[in-house]
């Protein structure tokens, strides 16, 4: 079944009693247990609730596998699975990793003496000198937040088989419609629901996606034993913008190709991250393993002030935290997603004062274009 | 203020631009600013949100504490608080815990390196004799699930302060209602709001208040950082269930009453678990610290065998997990709640193959009694 199909039909949840087109919403915590001796498939909404279920099954159809985790939020997903590891474990992450993140593992698995070692992950020599003993995960964003860096998810996954260790990429960028990197052969495949999946800036919600019985297993654990699950309510929004996520996807990406190009033709633009671009250094590896080159792209102007200037002149898009919505969002990563970064970090990742993240949603784009250059004069 | 008062409004008078008197359902990720380097004070949900915020700060004031936390579940709630807590800390907790408090302790927590002791809190000198100096926390739940042992919190918080211990309360049986661990000297509070809090069975959620700002601090820090925060809708639905919780918890504890005087008739029931009755060993300890016993009994059937056909006889009653809801619900905690605790540890706090907990629900106790007494009739009809 083609994608955009699977995205419609993957919950696999036709209400048997009514035949109701939508998935219900059990907002139940308890379930009744009719027989004593047969525990019945449901018996605690943390454990598993029927809505929640639904989606897990769309993820993972969508994904392409076998088993998919409803989480409370992009990073209680991440967090989940990093859980998984044990004091003493080594992890070893991209650097142009998402700051949220970033401060989980600096702040909060540190402590548990799980330690992180950050590396260039285009660069395979880097990643391979980075594994010690014991050194269990690998951690990959790709394209990275907000420079839209590019990954080798194939090379990646062949380190990490020779070394053992698990793979987990963060495809919230991407989400599955662009690619699915367990076909890549990832292991564990982490999403913030909240953004491109979710689509429309009203539900937070991470999915974790796995295709091996024993990964499932310590996932679930986690999900269960720490509880961070999604609501069935939340559940049942989610799966309702990700039956447009394949259209919206789409329209998203034709605006943001428009978009970039139009920027980077621009005299008050330094730079355009963007994939799709003809001259970004990995545009060859990303179309190997992704159909497109999405939605998201960054670019710099000179400092802070033309940034205050800029934004301030704006008068479609947002000016927020987030991305992958409906409606464009234009956000700034020194001051929002990477201000738990040090600057010393940030600069070095290319995140300076003059950077600016848009993500583009579904406005016309000659509007969107003509609202740009309006700010831009005035830079 | 009354608790009461506190409760019937939550969520009220706080939409300066409507007036709404419900709290509206801010089903929003991310809020837009209004410039370059200002913010409305809310810039992202998982950091903040106005319609958990209401919760929070609400619910805060009712266990009288300056700080609250809204989690995704009851075991969110837990994970969040063990987070104040690192490599090589030992923690001394009460032996009959919830088994999702146990079952966490013993793999998320175990693997951090955090070691539990696991003691009769309700007797003080074994909670002294497990001190150690690397201990860091006390973890005790009072009334304890579900054999109701009795911890006494001014005799901990008085350990606690000796020792430089943080002391945590699970209030879940109880809610602010009936007791405020707070004011008996404690730390922090944890609820599985999921209960009696939200009481209707329909919402999955946990709260964790705080008095001491540093503690808080790092229990926000760990809310945004993890993000396992409840979302909007839930926190609503759980403050529109808050509203009724002094009714409920009234008729919970009278329905109570009334099926303990029955029990304490029946020939086949070898021991009743309820902190109201005069020959509970901890009554009066249990009496200093709390206003009243809840609606949580534990009994047991002399029996094994009757618990099979009472189980699949109950017809008002409902055979499912979880508690504290408007419909009465049963369950035997040694298939359900407790599976995962070794038998000879679940045998010696009183777990036995026997035993069965009451969640009382808030029916007519006439329709809960006949409902006992005709599942009684079957199950010894069967033996």
């Amino acid at each position: 079944m083609k994608f955009e199909t699977r995205s419609l039909h993957g919950e696999g949840m036709i209400d048997s009693v009514t035949g109701a087109s939508s998935t219900p919403i059990y907002q139940a915590s308890t379930f009744h247990q009719a027989d004593f001796d047969h525990p019945p498939e449901y018996d605690y909404a943390r454990s598993g609730n029927p809505t929640r279920h639904a989606l897990e099954a769309l993820i993972a159809s969508m994904e392409g596998v076998s088993h998919g985790f409803a989480f409370a939020s992009g990073i209680a997903a991440m967090t989940s699975v990093l859980l998984t590891l044990k004091a003493g474990d080594h992890v070893i992450a991209c650097e142009d990793l998402y700051g949220g993140t970033f401060r989980a593992l600096t702040r909060i698995f540190s402590r548990l003496q799980i330690a992180t070692t950050f590396v260039d992950a285009g660069d395979a020599d880097a990643v391979k000198q980075a594994i010690k003993p014991n050194t269990r995960m690998l951690l990959l964003e790709t394209p990275s937040n907000p420079t839209l860096k590019i990954i080798d998810l194939r090379q990646m996954a062949d380190i990490a088989q020779q070394a053992k260790l698990i793979t987990v990429v963060d495809n919230t960028f991407m989400s599955p419609y662009l690619q699915r990197p367990h076909e890549l052969g990832i292991d564990i495949v982490v999403h913030s629901g909240t953004k491109f999946l979710g689509g429309h800036s009203d539900v937070l919600a991470g999915l974790v996606t796995v295709n091996d019985e024993q990964l499932a297993h310590d996932v679930y654990q986690m999900q269960n034993g720490f509880g961070a699950v999604l609501s069935p309510y939340d559940s049942w929004l989610l799966m309702r913008g990700m039956k447009t996520l394949a259209v919206r996807m789409k329209q998203s990406q034709e605006t943001a190709h428009c978009l970039a190009l139009y920027l980077q033709g621009h005299d008050k633009v330094q730079k355009v991250y963007y994939p799709g671009l003809p001259d970004h250094p990995m545009r060859d590896v990303h179309f190997r393993q992704a159909a497109g080159a999405g939605a998201v792209l960054s670019f710099v102007l000179e400092d802070k002030d033309a940034v205050k200037k800029f934004v301030s002149h704006l008068s479609i898009p947002l000016y927020a935290v987030s991305l992958g919505a409906v409606e464009s969002i234009v956000s700034y990563p020194a001051r929002m997603s990477h201000a738990a970064m040090p600057p010393a970090e940030r600069y070095k990742r290319g995140i300076t004062d003059g950077l600016l993240r848009l993500s583009v949603g579904l406005e016309d784009a000659d509007d969107l274009l003509s609202d740009l250059q309006n700010a831009l004069d005035t830079v | 203020m009354h608790i009461e008062t506190l409760l019937a409004q939550m969520g009220n008078h706080r939409d300066a631009a409507t007036g709404s008197v419900s709290m509206p359902v801010y089903h929003t990720t991310t809020f837009a600013h209004p410039g370059v380097g200002h913010s409305t004070g809310y810039d992202y949900s998982r950091s903040k949100n106005p319609t958990r915020f209401a919760l929070e700060e609400e619910f805060a004031i009712l266990e009288q504490a300056s700080f609250g936390y809204a989690f995704s579940s009851g075991m969110a709630a837990v994970a969040a608080v063990m987070s104040l807590f690192g490599y090589g800390d030992h923690i001394i907790a009460s032996q009959d815990l919830y088994g999702g408090t146990y079952r966490l302790f013993e793999t998320v927590t175990k693997k951090a390196g955090i070691h539990v002791s696991y003691v009769d809190t309700g007797d003080i000198a074994q909670v002294k004799d497990s001190l150690s100096s690397t201990t860091r926390a006390l973890f005790v739940e009072t009334p304890s699930n579900p054999t109701m042992r009795i911890t006494d919190l001014y005799a901990m918080a008085a350990i606690a302060k000796k020792h430089g211990l943080v002391l945590i309360v699970d209030n879940t049986f109880m809610t602010p209602f009936l007791q405020k661990p707070l004011c008996c000297g404690a730390d922090v509070v944890i609820h599985s709001a999921t209960k009696y809090l939200g009481g209707h069975n329909d919402v999955l959620s946990g709260l964790v208040a705080v008095a001491n700002a540093e503690l808080a601090e790092k229990i926000g820090f760990y809310q945004n950082a993890v993000g396992s925060v409840l979302g909007p809708q839930d926190a609503w639905l759980l403050m529109r269930g808050m509203k009724t919780l002094a009714l409920r918890m009234e008729r919970h504890e009278q329905n109570a009453k009334a099926i303990v005087s029955w029990l304490e008739a029946q020939p086949d029931i070898t021991r009743i678990y309820y902190p109201g009755r005069v020959e509970h060993p901890s009554h009066d300890v249990h009496k200093k610290q709390a206003t009243g016993f809840g609606g949580m009994i534990s009994f047991e059937v002399k029996d094994p065998r009757m618990v099979n056909s009472l189980l699949s006889h109950v017809q008002v009653m409902t055979y499912a997990e979880s508690l504290g809801s408007v419909e009465t619900l049963i369950t035997h905690p040694v298939s359900q709640t407790h599976a995962d605790i070794p038998r000879a540890i679940r045998e010696s706090y009183g777990v036995t193959d026997g035993l069965l907990r009451l969640s009382v629900g808030i029916e007519h106790s006439d329709d809960l009694l006949r409902d006992l007494e005709q599942a009684f009739t079957f199950a010894r009809s069967q033996k």
